[in-house]
Parts: C-alpha cells; sequence; structure tokens
C-alpha cells in the first residue's frame, strides 16, 4: 500500500475523503455512507435539541472511536455567531478542530471572507484547529495562512450545486503557495471531480451533497472514495504532458510487407 | 417556588434552586448528547450540578445533527 499519510495539524489519517453527515435518509444510511466512503473525518452541525425524548442522536451513528468529529459553524452569517458556536462544538465533541464556515449570501452561500478571517484570527488564538471555507481566492487563502488556520478549503463551486471544480487555475494558484493543505470544500458532484481536484494536488477533498444527493448514496460513496484514491495516486505518479498529435504506442517498425 | 426560564426560546417553569444537570434531567436529555450555554455563556460539562438556573435565565441546549 502507498505510505502517503494525510497530515492535518500533526494527525495523520489516511483517507483523503472528508465527509458531511446531512440529508440522509436516515441514521442508517448516515451510518453505512460514511463506512462506505473510508472517511476518517465526519462534519456535523451544530442545533437546537428538539425537546422529545426518545429521538435517535446522530451520535449514535458516529463512533468517536473511528471517525474524528469535525463540527461546523453553518448557518453563521458573522464571527460572532460562528465563534459562539464553536465554544459549544468544543465543549460538546470534545474537540478543537472545527469548520470554519461564515456565509454572506443565503442565495449563493458564498463565504464572506471578511467575518471568516476575523472569525479565524480570534479561533486560532483560543486554540482552536480551525479548518476555513473559503472562496478560490489565492489572495484570501493566504491571509488565512497566515492567521494560523491549519488548512484552507476553497469551494469547488457553490455549497450544493454539484457544478464541479468551476476553477481549477485559481486551485492551481493557491496550491502553489499554500504551505498547509488545501481541502476542496464543496461543489463536487461525482467521482471524476473529486479526481479533478486530487489530481490537481489538492490534499483532501470534503463533500456532503455528491454521497447524500446521488441516487443511490452507498454506491456513490465508494466512487467518491475510488475516486480520491484515483485522483491522489496519478498527482503522484504525474501525468503525461498532453500532445496535439498522435504519437503511436506500438512500434512503427516490424511491420508485415 | 418556581423560575421562569427560556429553554431553546420556549418558555418553560422549573423548581427553584434548580441546576443544568436537573433541568436536563426535567427534559429527558443524556447530558453526554449535549453541550449548554447560559444567558450565551457555555456551562462546562462537570460545571452542570452546580450550575444553578435563575429566574429569566436564557438557556440553550444544543446537539450535533447532520451537516457537511
Amino acid at each position: 500500500m502507498l505510505d502517503d499519510p494525510f497530515v492535518l495539524a500533526g494527525r495523520r489519517f489516511t483517507s483523503r475523503l472528508i465527509v458531511g453527515t446531512g440529508k440522509y435518509r436516515d441514521l442508517d444510511q448516515t451510518r453505512e455512507a460514511l463506512a462506505r466512503s473510508g472517511a476518517e473525518i465526519v462534519t456535523v452541525a451544530l442545533r437546537r435539541i428538539e425537546l422529545k425524548p426518545g429521538q435517535g442522536s446522530l451520535l449514535d451513528a458516529i463512533d468517536p472511536k473511528r471517525y474524528a468529529l469535525l463540527p461546523n459553524t453553518a448557518g453563521c452569517y458573522d464571527a460572532e455567531e460562528a465563534i459562539r458556536t464553536c465554544h459549544l462544538a468544543r465543549e460538546l465533541g470534545m474537540t478543537d478542530f472545527v469548520k470554519l464556515e461564515v456565509i454572506g449570501d443565503r442565495r449563493t452561500l458564498f463565504p464572506d471572507v471578511e467575518e471568516t478571517l476575523r472569525a479565524a484570527r480570534i479561533l486560532v488564538k483560543e486554540g482552536f484547529v480551525v479548518l476555513p471555507y473559503t472562496n478560490d481566492d489565492p489572495v484570501m487563502a493566504r491571509k488565512l495562512e497566515d492567521a494560523g488556520c491549519a488548512a484552507v478549503m476553497p469551494l469547488a463551486a457553490p455549497i450544493g450545486s454539484g457544478l464541479g471544480i468551476r476553477n481549477p487555475h485559481n486551485l492551481r494558484i493557491i496550491l502553489e503557495s499554500a504551505k498547509i493543505p488545501v481541502i476542496v470544500d464543496a461543489g463536487v458532484g461525482t467521482a471524476s471531480d473529486a479526481a479533478v481536484a486530487m489530481e490537481l494536488g489538492c490534499h483532501a477533498v470534503l463533500m456532503n451533497t455528491g454521497i447524500a444527493g446521488a441516487r443511490d448514496p452507498l454506491l456513490m460513496a465508494e466512487a467518491m472514495r475510488d475516486g480520491v484514491i484515483a485522483g491522489r495516486k496519478a498527482f503522484l505518479a504525474g501525468r503525461m504532458p498532453r500532445r496535439l498529435h498522435a504519437a503511436a504506442s506500438s512500434p512503427e517498425g516490424g511491420l508485415l510487407e | 417556588m418556581e423560575f421562569i426560564v427560556t429553554v431553546n426560546g420556549a418558555a418553560r417553569t422549573v423548581p427553584s434552586g434548580c441546576t443544568v444537570a436537573h433541568l436536563l434531567e426535567i427534559l429527558e436529555i443524556d447530558p453526554r448528547r449535549v453541550a449548554v450555554e447560559r444567558n450565551r455563556d457555555v456551562v462546562p460539562r462537570q460545571s452542570y450540578g452546580a450550575t444553578h438556573v435563575e429566574d429569566g435565565d436564557q438557556i440553550e441546549v444544543v446537539t450535533f445533527v447532520g451537516g457537511g
């Protein structure tokens, strides 16, 4: 097996696929999709508990020994709300890892990078391992890295859109200078999108709807697992150069006359 | 004597002297599955038994749900 660990904030992981836990039919499907994806890091959201006893808890579906929890701040529109959510998540999840997500627009769910950066600076000082969702903007990626974030997570396309890698060139520019892991977060719609992200040299891919929104989420969980692995291997292998014209694969001499 | 507190946005009557631990018991909530905020400050898990709820408190009880 390839010895190619994914190192995030000093922790070593084998899988480079990070998956969300939203939008599944039920907890059984969530549990099975996570297992088939091979993911070791899973995102969760923080919400008010339903005051109706007897409801199944997501935490029953996620074995804390098997998965590292990555609480998100989805639904937060300013730094203060995001920080408040992180404080609660730390208490609840016993983890310093946070997926920082400060949304700036309800329709596109694009990040408010100004608020994201402001929150990131505060959270880093408070000892959080901050993984920020951001635009595919190399300048903002650099600022987040300078702020002490453990990774930078540019979107490939809007959250839940499944549009794939819309701007591979910007991701390449981010990758060129980043010294922290670059994780594509949002927009991956199918296995080839995940492979493209990895072939570009991204260190990991984070997705939710790409799996949960498939007709068969469990099969897609496997496809995404395989796509990420294939893309990573192709990146490490180094692709052949593109040529405009053909180059025969079979010997040109020794043909029958 | 009773207090009125707001739990997740809804008013609720609790006995005076009620602690966060007792409140969770009344609500039939497993304390290991939640985090609690009292007047916007996180209540550490180990302090549930020692933290008293006061009249007019704003309490938030949160848990993890599916999300991306």
